[in-house]
């Protein structure tokens, strides 16, 4: 990497790898997000990179009609002559850009980040026509290369089909169509190893912009203006925190980074950190120029080792082309970026905790004020903001505040990373409008519900937000609206759940993890949350009573108002929102000892049906709890107040005579 | 008593990181990650170094979930128990792999020292759930049988 000593240098750099993405015949871009690797994009990679390495003299001939043959409909073929056009423009101005020509590529095979569509994973996009294919297998790279690569051939098999239609390309597939993407706009798109891809879509363009033609105070007024609210879950105002960190009176500050994104069901700053690495640099870079802060430090989770990899080469990278270190770019600017991994400790994604874990301390939060903005890290003002807010920064600089807030509603502009997991049909990483309603973003996006099960709520927020059901789908997804619902945007998990799913066992699931997860260090979290899941608990194992729910609400408010931290203050949501909403399901629990989602196996009776049993005493011989007797060669009779509800009998019985009643 | 080499191998991994406080997290990881725990003797032998109480390092060592004072196995596996993972059945997954090898919530480790389960509060990779990892690569749709097989198939490589 050559070293970009200033703006210009950047401009002809972004020049030349524009240029040769743009002229590259045909690039193959193979997701490697954590969802796809698992699934063996790995392998893919190597053997499209076997292949263009065999055959280094590869002809390739798109031909658009070809291509577009049997697939009617799209637009596609004036699309693919479109393309090839664009390409061979390119080629021939490619001097004009300092490119020769013989560094240019016919054919690339690059790893991007994550596509966002991980249940048809692994998947592959062919540029220039966009095509995706969906669940690839090394068995397929031969069939790819011969006919896709070589002739702009379409596999029809390795189309992503819905309601019997086939389709082409990614842009195309409804997944896709309803998406926004701001944030996510290159991931999936650039090799997210590779830093020229990152500067050939323009960026480091707003580094360059507030360096030269901005001051630190007019960054601030743009972020404030833009109304960038943190999305790591609370909504507070980006711009404002920047400003009390700006006008601290100790010159020493940093910039922190909040990777730590450890709500169970989310993964969209995962995705952004391996995806777009760059793109969160960036983002800390600007917040450093403009609080005058001279060090940043990004706090990743130990569970993300790829991201972690991923950042760590993207920070050489900018170090080596001077991007990162002293007088960037030849201003008066410079800055230091460090990697530090958690541990395993959920509370710090805390603030305060965080600061501490990366003090080399107990990540335990401490009691505010004074706030991270004045007394943060090493005691000094620091910006705290999460993956996804720096990633929005870029875009409001480049673009400005204006275009910000013409997307989504006025108190809450921009878009909003989402992780749309559990019971539905398109499972992945998806971005939209903050204000578009769950209803959109279940059925549209999501494609509805899986095995076209009946919805019966959301998850939202994780352990530090609640549910929501089917009169508050039409609700717009945004800080203010979900707050007044009970719920939260929390980091942005959203997980579906249809009616196979026992509302009261997912109040306990949180609970649990929440208690786990609790540092110990004030009372009402520590304590409150163990009763709360010690009351839960007992509720799924069939021994609740009715005014355990009067108890365990009468909890829930004592945490909320007298935890010291965050995680604790929120702990008791999950279990507020799913009494609120579905206490019959919690009453069914205490009062008739019944799930009706046949979750809760204690609540289930093992029952012998009298005209089956052989007596054969096998049952009761197998039994561990001594809960089966009767008389050999008679019926037998299972003592449903003995029973352990192991199973043992069911499984013994040779003549199907146990069944389960719930 | 330890064999010197893991002083040897401290005092590198101390110099990388620098002999001050707030080093303490990012060195003990890299020991853990190098001997597969983080031995006692070791952990008193870094907080000399760098300036801080035993008391100290060892408060920090026991608060976070990723330190092991117990060595663990050649192989750790971690089954993803986070809301996608549990909503699609991650519990059976484990109580298969408790029963094949022979562990329990207490006891985490196999004695021929193959094996280490452990559950984790989500990997991020819901969109393949339930998901298990073995040292780090993820196994997506992981069933009860396809986790059996999978410890077979890695006996099977010893």
């Amino acid at each position: 990497m050559q070293r970009i000593a200033n703006a210009e240098v950047l401009n002809q750099v972004c020049q030349s790898a524009k240029t040769k993405i743009d002229a590259c015949k045909c690039r193959i871009l193979i997701c490697a997000g954590t969802g796809c690797l698992a699934g063996g994009s790995g392998e893919i990679y190597e053997e499209m990179c076997r292949l263009a390495k065999d055959n280094p003299d590869v002809e390739i001939d798109f031909k658009p009609e070809i291509a577009c043959a049997g697939l009617p409909g799209h637009g596609l073929e004036e699309e693919a002559r479109a393309a090839v056009e664009k390409i061979a423009g390119a080629r021939k101005n490619a001097g004009a850009s300092g490119v020769k020509e013989e560094d240019l590529d016919d054919f690339a095979v690059k790893k991007s980040g994550c596509h966002g569509f991980c249940e048809m994973g692994p998947l592959m996009r062919i540029e220039p026509l966009g095509i995706l294919y969906t669940k690839v297998s090394v068995d397929d790279c031969k069939a790819i290369f011969e006919r896709t690569v070589k002739n702009g051939d379409i596999i029809r098999e390795l189309l992503y089909k819905q309601d019997g239609i086939e389709y082409a390309r990614q842009e195309d597939i409804p997944f896709y169509k309803k998406q926004t993407r701001v944030v996510l706009e290159n991931c999936g798109h650039i090799d997210a190893e590779h830093i020229e891809e990152y500067i050939a879509r323009g960026g480091y363009q707003a580094l360059v912009k507030t360096l030269f033609d901005m001051t630190p105070e007019e960054v601030i007024e743009e972020v404030s203006e833009s109304n960038l609210r943190g999305r790591g879950g609370g909504g507070f105002k980006t711009g404002y925190k920047w400003s009390q960190v700006a006008r601290q009176p100790e010159k020493q500050r940093y910039v922190v980074c909040n990777g730590d994104e450890g709500d169970p069901g989310a993964f969209m700053d995962r995705s952004i950190m391996e995806g777009d690495p760059h793109r969160v640099l960036e983002g800390m870079m600007i917040a450093a120029y403009a609080t005058g802060a001279q060090e940043g430090y990004i706090y990743v989770r130990a569970e993300y080792p790829l991201a972690i990899k991923r950042l760590q080469n993207a920070i050489a990278q900018a170090e080596e082309a001077g991007l990162l270190g002293e007088n960037i770019l030849g201003s008066d600017f410079s800055f230091k970026l460090h990697i530090n991994r958690g541990a395993g400790a959920f509370v710090c994604g805390e603030g305060s905790a965080l600061t501490a874990s990366i003090e080399g301390n107990r990540g335990m939060p401490r009691v505010k004020p004074p706030r991270t903005v004045e007394h943060g890290l090493f005691d000094k003002p620091t910006v705290l903001n999460n993956v996804e807010t720096y990633a929005n920064v870029p875009g409001i600089i480049s673009r400005g505040a204006a275009w910000f807030k013409s997307i989504g509603p006025e108190n809450s502009p921009g878009t909003k990373a989402f992780a749309l997991t559990g019971s539905v049909k398109n499972t992945g990483l998806i971005e939209v409008p903050m204000g578009t309603t769950l209803r959109e973003v279940i059925f549209d996006i999501g494609g509805g519900i899986k095995n076209d099960g009946t919805f019966k709520a959301v998850q939202i927020g994780g352990p530090s937000g609640g549910c929501l059901i089917t009169p508050q789908l039409d609700i717009s997804l945004d800080f203010d609206s979900l707050k007044k619902m009970g719920a939260m945007i929390g980091s942005g998990g959203l997980v579906v759940m249809d009616d196979s799913t026992c509302m009261v066992e997912v109040a306990r699931f949180f609970m649990n993890f929440t208690q786990k997860e609790s540092c110990g260090k004030c009372v009402p979290c520590r304590e409150g949350t163990k009763r709360m899941l010690e009351i839960l608990e007992r509720i799924v194992a069939g021994n609740g009573k009715e005014e355990d729910l009067d108890l365990l609400e009468e909890l829930a408010d004592t945490i909320t108002e007298t935890a010291l931290c965050g995680l604790g203050k929120t702990a008791s949501l999950p279990v507020k929102s799913t009494l609120k909403l579905f206490r019959e399901e919690y009453l069914e629990h205490v009062v008739d000892k019944h799930c009706a989602s046949h979750t809760c196996t204690s609540l289930r009776r093992f029952v012998i049906s009298p005209d089956r049993c052989k007596g054969c005493s096998k049952c009761a011989k197998n039994c561990p709890a001594d809960a089966i007797y009767g008389k050999i060669k008679e019926p037998y009779v299972i003592d449903n107040e003995r029973c352990i509800k192991c199973g043992a009998c069911e499984s013994s019985c040779a003549f199907g005579a146990i069944h389960v009643e719930w | 008593m330890l064999d010197q080499k893991y002083y040897d191998t401290a005092d590198e991994i101390i110099a990388l990181h620098g002999a001050k406080p707030s080093s303490l997290i990012p060195i003990i990881q890299d020991i853990q990650t190098e001997f597969r725990y983080l031995p006692g003797e070791l952990l008193s032998y870094v907080a000399d170094k760098i300036g801080i109480t035993e008391a100290k390092a060892y408060s920090v060592a026991t608060f976070y979930e990723n330190f092991s004072f117990e060595p663990k196995g050649k192989y750790v596996i971690k089954v993803c128990d986070g809301t996608a993972c549990h909503v699609r059945k991650s519990i059976p997954i484990l109580e298969r792999l408790y029963s094949v090898l022979g562990l329990s919530e207490d006891k985490a480790t196999t004695d021929d020292m193959l094996f280490t389960l452990e559950t984790v509060s989500c990997l991020g990779a819901c969109g393949l759930a339930p998901v298990l990892t073995v040292n780090d690569k993820v196994y997506p749709a992981m069933t009860p049988d396809a986790a059996e097989d999978l410890i077979e198939e890695l006996r099977g490589a010893e």
